[in-house]
């Protein structure tokens, strides 16, 4: 009964299919023997394809439905994997070997992906405290990231200042940027807040490319210096070592961080402007301070990963900071989890890494893309790692009557 | 006998609306005081104007503290006033519904603590010792309102009753002298009330609490108030005790209307 009703539903969405698909699946006009070319064959595979597909669809829709009842009785092995420490002190052991050795197993050519992939899960980790944590939906993290790249370049440039001297630098720039957009935008929420943001990072994406006496242009600024360790040569494969070494040191740096923050008091008052602005007024947060606060540490790490990008590629211009960049970002943070610090690792090395290795579907980069976005916003809107609440266990005979589990530390 | 909170002549408007008609109002120290009146009548407004929620047109909010000088209210921030010692809860629950119990009362332990993002980060001595304080003292108040069983739910997982609990266990935590309560008892279960009642009686006895609270719950308005303050179309049509109130013709009118008043009398 069920079942026939499934199968009259996918039969209609395939009809459907068979019908928008029409037009280009089916006819092909050769302009130049001006004759039309009937594919009727398309059309099975139109229909055959999207019966099957659909019929799966809702087969999956009706399992997810049915497991949400099931939900809280036995944690997920994914879920034990990563809390229990007889599983995740072992996987922590690989996954530090292997990040250690990583350089000299695999190519340069990996090494380079493998750290465009850790500024990513920076950017995302940073993203994460300003969406994740404190909700502030920003469609314009570019922005940052272009402050801390450029304000590298350019000080470099003039000034002859070094890598490390501007890493900090870059990081007080882009943090400076983060309190000027939170300033004017700090009644806005939402929709409203992620459309001034997204004009802030065209703003400075225009600038970029338009004032020419100030940052060269579309032809952007090249012969920026890698960075420095104690005054040794390094030639390119050895600095892309060194380079990667770094981004691995300020990753672990950025989760630590991220981690410190999520679960202090600071952190807390991210969440609570999250949940419900008016009421974490009235239990006494100042809101100015902790949305600024929020803009301004999450622009920090964009700031580092600029300078450490621009440091990278050795060449920068402003079509690195695209409005497409920023959807990238908050894709690797909605992708692994709001406000989920492993998750927005997971999801920034995923997808990053996954279109280099399937250079075979290249041409299909973002329909994929699309799609599994789609499938996991259905399936499992709340990201690959769900964040989890901080939990605390009571303890009546000792002093105090209660304490912090950590579980993800 | 000394007041806490005195507001004197309090005007409000939206746009063509009088919300609040020169409103006034004086709270007395350890004093259980009702807001009542029927819907619409301007009690959760001025509750809004009392917590900086609304900017009065006119008039003045003036706080006496048990400690420090008194302060004129109108100006202050939302987050200020709570500072000040002023907590409230809400009429349509806004609790933190995706974080645990105990981490929306420890919200509240947030304007009476001070750690920053250095001591964040680094999470030195002090810093240690003030979290755990924190979270120490808001376990505390869950036991006294009776939620440690729920430490670790989600707040938008608890029953409804036991979420209107945590607004008040929230409030408290920020240690006022003052709490507003906006219909506490609404939609709670006559037994649910009854151990409302003794709460609230053991919140102004055991903090040292002034309470103020809006409910449309009559039984629960006359056993615990002192004092009753009763509005209609944002004017003050009556106050007293609540024997006086229950005889006072205005507001037996704006409750009843007028015919129904003319057969009661």
């Amino acid at each position: 009964m069920k079942i026939t009703a499934e199968l009259k539903k996918s039969f209609y969405i395939a009809l459907w299919f068979i019908l928008l698909t029409f037009p280009i699946m089916v006819i092909r006009v050769n302009t130049i023997e001006q004759i039309v070319i009937w594919r009727w064959v398309n059309l099975l595979y139109v229909g055959i394809g999207s019966f099957v597909l659909s019929f799966l669809w809702q087969l999956f829709l009706k399992k997810k439905s049915r497991s949400v009842q099931t939900i809280g009785t036995k944690p997920s092995p994914l879920r034990r994997l990563l809390y229990e420490p007889k599983f995740n002190r072992p996987a922590l052991v690989v996954i530090a070997i292997f990040t250690i050795i990583f350089p000299f197993i695999f190519s340069h050519y990996q090494v380079n992906i493998m750290t465009t992939a850790l500024i990513y899960v920076m950017l995302g980790l940073g993203l994460n405290i300003e969406v994740g944590l404190a909700g502030l939906l920003d469609l314009g993290y570019v922005a940052f990231y272009a402050v801390g790249a450029y304000s590298y370049a350019l000080l470099n440039y003039h000034f002859g200042l070094g890598f490390w001297t501007l890493l900090p630098v870059g990081a007080i720039l882009a943090a400076f940027f983060g309190i000027l957009i939170g300033l004017p935008v700090l009644r806005l929420r939402g929709d409203y807040l992620a459309i001034v943001t997204l004009g802030f990072a065209e703003i400075i994406r225009l600038i970029l490319e338009n004032w020419n006496t100030f940052s060269f242009g579309p032809s952007g600024i090249s012969n920026i210096p890698r960075p420095g360790l104690f005054g040794i040569k390094l030639n390119s494969e050895q600095s892309a070592i060194y380079m990667y070494y770094l981004l691995v040191i300020f990753c672990l740096l950025a989760i630590f961080v991220v981690h410190r923050l999520k679960n202090s008091r600071i952190g807390r008052a991210w969440n609570a402007l999250r949940e419900d602005e008016l009421a974490c007024q009235a239990a006494g947060i100042d809101k100015t301070r902790t949305k600024l606060t929020a803009f301004a540490l999450g622009a920090t790490w964009a700031g580092m990963a600029g300078v450490l990008f621009a440091a990278k590629t050795t060449f920068i211009n402003p079509a690195s900071f695209t409005f497409l960049e920023s959807a990238m970002i908050l894709s690797i943070v909605v992708l692994g989890g709001m406000g989920s610090i492993i998750g927005v690792v997971i999801a920034a090395l995923a997808i990053i890494l996954l279109p280099e290795y399937l250079r075979v579907f290249s041409d299909y980069r973002m329909i994929l893309f699309g799609a599994v976005l789609i499938t996991m916003m259905i399936f499992r809107p709340q990201g690959i790692i769900a964040d989890m609440r901080k939990k605390y266990e009571s303890h009546k005979t000792s002093g105090s009557k209660i304490k912090g589990i950590d579980q993800n530390g | 006998m000394d007041n806490v909170l005195e507001v004197k002549n309090l005007t409000l408007n939206f746009g063509g609306l009088q919300a609040l008609d020169n409103v006034s109002l004086e709270i007395n120290k350890g004093e259980i005081a009702a807001l009542i009146g029927p819907n619409g009548a301007g009690k959760t407004t001025l509750f809004n104007c009392l917590t900086g929620i609304h900017k009065p047109a006119a008039g003045d909010i003036i706080l006496h503290p048990p400690q420090g000088k008194s302060r004129r209210l109108n100006n202050f921030k939302i987050n200020q006033i709570t500072t000040l010692g002023i907590a409230r809860t809400f009429q349509n629950i806004r609790l933190f519904g995706g974080m645990t119990v105990l981490e929306n009362v420890m919200i509240g332990r947030h304007c009476r603590t001070g750690a920053g993002i250095a001591g964040a980060i680094l999470r030195d001595k002090s810093t240690r010792h003030e979290e755990n304080l924190i979270v120490n003292e808001s376990y505390c108040i869950l036991e006294k309102i009776g939620l440690n069983i729920y430490v670790n739910d989600l707040a938008k997982n608890l029953p409804y009753g036991a979420q209107r609990r945590l607004e008040i266990a929230r409030a408290l935590a920020t240690d006022p002298f003052l709490l507003l309560l906006d219909e506490p008892a609404a939609g709670m279960n006559p037994q649910e009330t009854k151990e409302l009642e003794d709460l609230i009686y053991s919140l102004r006895d055991d903090h040292n609490l002034s309470i103020l609270l809006i409910e449309h719950d009559m039984k629960l308005v006359m056993n615990l108030a002192q004092n009753i303050f009763v509005l209609d179309y944002g004017e003050e049509i009556a106050r007293g005790t609540p024997q006086e109130i229950c005889r006072n013709p205005a507001v037996i009118k704006a409750y009843l209307g007028v015919e129904a008043s003319a057969e009661y009398n």
